[in-house]
């Protein structure tokens, strides 16, 4: 019983960087249709320019302004600079392209940085809080969660509630309508790209410390899982990707702590299957259209 | 008030012939000008090209004696011209509410409107199309054919649009419900004096709201009589609208 609730807790907090992560696969395929490969690598370079700050300042919170602003404006360019530039007609030729930038990335920064693991150091203890003689989770885990929250809370109010929201919403869904009414199409998919990638970045800043440390594949098994998770909730739903992302931390944290930690990949992938047999489009894709 | 002149327009697809050759056109301020014709006569793609959603080959669109030439087409539409495109373009995905909300956004843009007075806009809508009030919250596509293209109406009415162009708002519906959006079409047309260019297969629905028509056959302008005049000539009828 002890050990459920603190897999539980540990597989919330886990799977909140998850979700956050999902998130932004789903911004960046709503707003630009495409499944971004690229995402990990993207993500772990401003991690690296986080390190960079925090080593030099002691302080971690301008490290962390620092990701957030990096990964922003790598979103920006790699869309202005490099997406745009590819021909739209066939989903296949940005998705190589995604992947060639990995590679230019990866290799990138294990040259300027070295292939090792650099460990991270977190802002707060990871030493699990106990509760009445049970072990839950740690402090840096609450900060995860409450960052998490945070983070996803403010992208629901932008999307949801704002004038700008609204045109990135209907930017996304109808791109030809959207100009007819005004809205300024290639603006809201550069933006798409600049909030994905910042929130990607985020997740993989958050991630770091609880892992072996910081490498230029940190982000890479993060990226499967959270693809996962962005397909288990239907790549077009914030939603889905905020539910499936807990579901997969839970289960990794409960496969992890009751069986092996090598079990954890093919429980994800069964899931995967599973949701992809009985629902294809993912658990929270939007409805078909009436068409009487 | 705002006049739309199309100059010598001339728009293919492809490399193909051109589907517009040198089209001359003028939709007077406040007026309501049918654009007749039959399929392939270049109806939607003239419309499509006054937005800048097809390359055009030669020729000039003018808006007030504005030349709209290379500006993209979100540029057009704040500068006040609205097209209602055929097949209900509602974002299907958005709330009745929130199609509203985005077709408010550049209503009197540079004249420093409030979303109180985009709010009142809207709920001017709600007044005028019933059904879509008691829908407000209901995705667009679960709307039926007709609240759809009340919908696509609304939503380029609440931008209080210098020009409307509309494509074939009566395709697929049934004739009360095409004449109720006629007749809020004719009103809001007299009351706030809104330049309207309607492309019409409905013949007899279009000519009944408009004051002039405008015949177009393999994209040329091929009449061009007040609405009255050519609803009574037979032979014009007979020979390009096939009744």
């Amino acid at each position: 019983m002890e050990r459920l609730v603190f897999l539980l807790s540990t597989g919330l907090a886990r799977g909140a960087v998850l979700a956050l992560f999902a998130l932004s696969l789903v911004i960046v395929y709503r707003a630009a249709r495409v499944v971004n490969f690229a995402q990990a690598a993207l993500a772990v370079v401003p991690v690296y320019v986080a390190f960079a700050i925090t080593s030099a300042t002691g302080s971690y919170w301008l490290g962390l302004a620092a990701a957030l602003a990096t990964g922003a404006l790598l979103g920006t360019v790699v869309e202005r600079r490099l997406m745009r530039l590819v021909p739209q007609d066939n989903p296949l030729a940005g998705i190589i392209v995604a992947i060639g930038l990995v590679m230019v990335l990866q290799a990138g920064l294990a040259i300027a940085f070295g292939p090792d693991h650099r460990p991270v150091h977190a802002p707060f203890p990871q030493r699990p809080l106990e509760v009445g003689g049970v072990g839950l989770m740690s402090p840096y885990d609450l900060f995860v969660l409450v960052v998490a929250a945070v983070v996803m809370g403010g992208l629901a109010l932008l999307f949801n509630r704002t004038s700008l929201g609204l045109q990135l919403r209907a930017a996304a869904f109808a791109p030809e309508t959207s100009r007819l009414l005004g809205v300024r199409v290639p603006r809201m998919v550069t933006l798409g790209w600049t909030l994905s990638i910042a929130t990607a970045a985020l997740a993989a800043l958050l991630l770091v410390p609880t892992g072996l440390g910081l490498d230029p594949h940190a982000a890479d098994v993060l990226f499967v899982n959270a693809f996962a998770a962005a397909v288990v909730g239907g790549l077009d739903s914030p939603a889905g990707a905020l539910v499936a992302g807990l579901s997969v931390g839970v289960l990794v944290a409960l496969v992890t702590g009751y069986a092996s930690a090598a079990a954890a990949p093919p429980a994800v992938l069964a899931l995967l299957t599973v949701v992809l047999l009985v629902r294809p489009q993912g658990l929270f894709a939007a409805r078909e259209a009436r068409t009487a | 008030m705002s006049t739309l002149t199309i100059e010598r327009l001339t728009v293919g697809h492809g490399d193909g012939a051109a589907v517009l050759d040198g089209l001359d056109l003028e939709v007077p301020a406040g007026g309501v000008v049918a654009l007749l014709g039959a399929n392939g006569a270049g109806k939607t793609t003239l419309l499509r090209a006054l937005l800048g959603l097809v390359p055009v080959r030669g020729g000039r669109v003018l808006l007030d004696g504005a030349d709209l030439t290379g500006l993209p087409t979100e540029d057009r539409a704040r500068r006040g011209l609205a097209l209602v495109p055929e097949g209900r373009g509602v974002v299907a995905e958005l709330t009745v509410a929130e199609n509203l909300r985005l077709g408010a956004l550049w209503r009197d843009a540079g004249r420093g409107h409030t979303s109180a007075a985009r709010d009142a806009a809207v709920g001017q809508m709600y007044e005028l199309f019933e059904p879509l009030a008691r829908r407000r919250d209901a995705a667009g596509h679960s709307l039926s054919g007709g609240e759809r293209q009340m919908l696509a109406l609304a939503r380029a009415l609440v931008a209080r649009p210098a020009v409307l162009l509309l494509d074939e708002p009566s395709l697929g519906l049934a004739p009360l419900v095409v004449a109720q959006l006629l007749g809020v079409l004719r009103d809001q047309a007299r009351a706030t004096g809104l330049t309207v260019l309607l492309a019409e297969q409905n013949v007899t629905g279009a000519l009944s709201v408009a004051d002039r028509g405008v015949v177009l056959s393999l994209g040329e302008v091929v009449a061009d009589r007040p609405a009255a005049a050519l609803a009574a000539d037979p032979a014009l009828r007979h020979a390009y609208l096939g009744f």
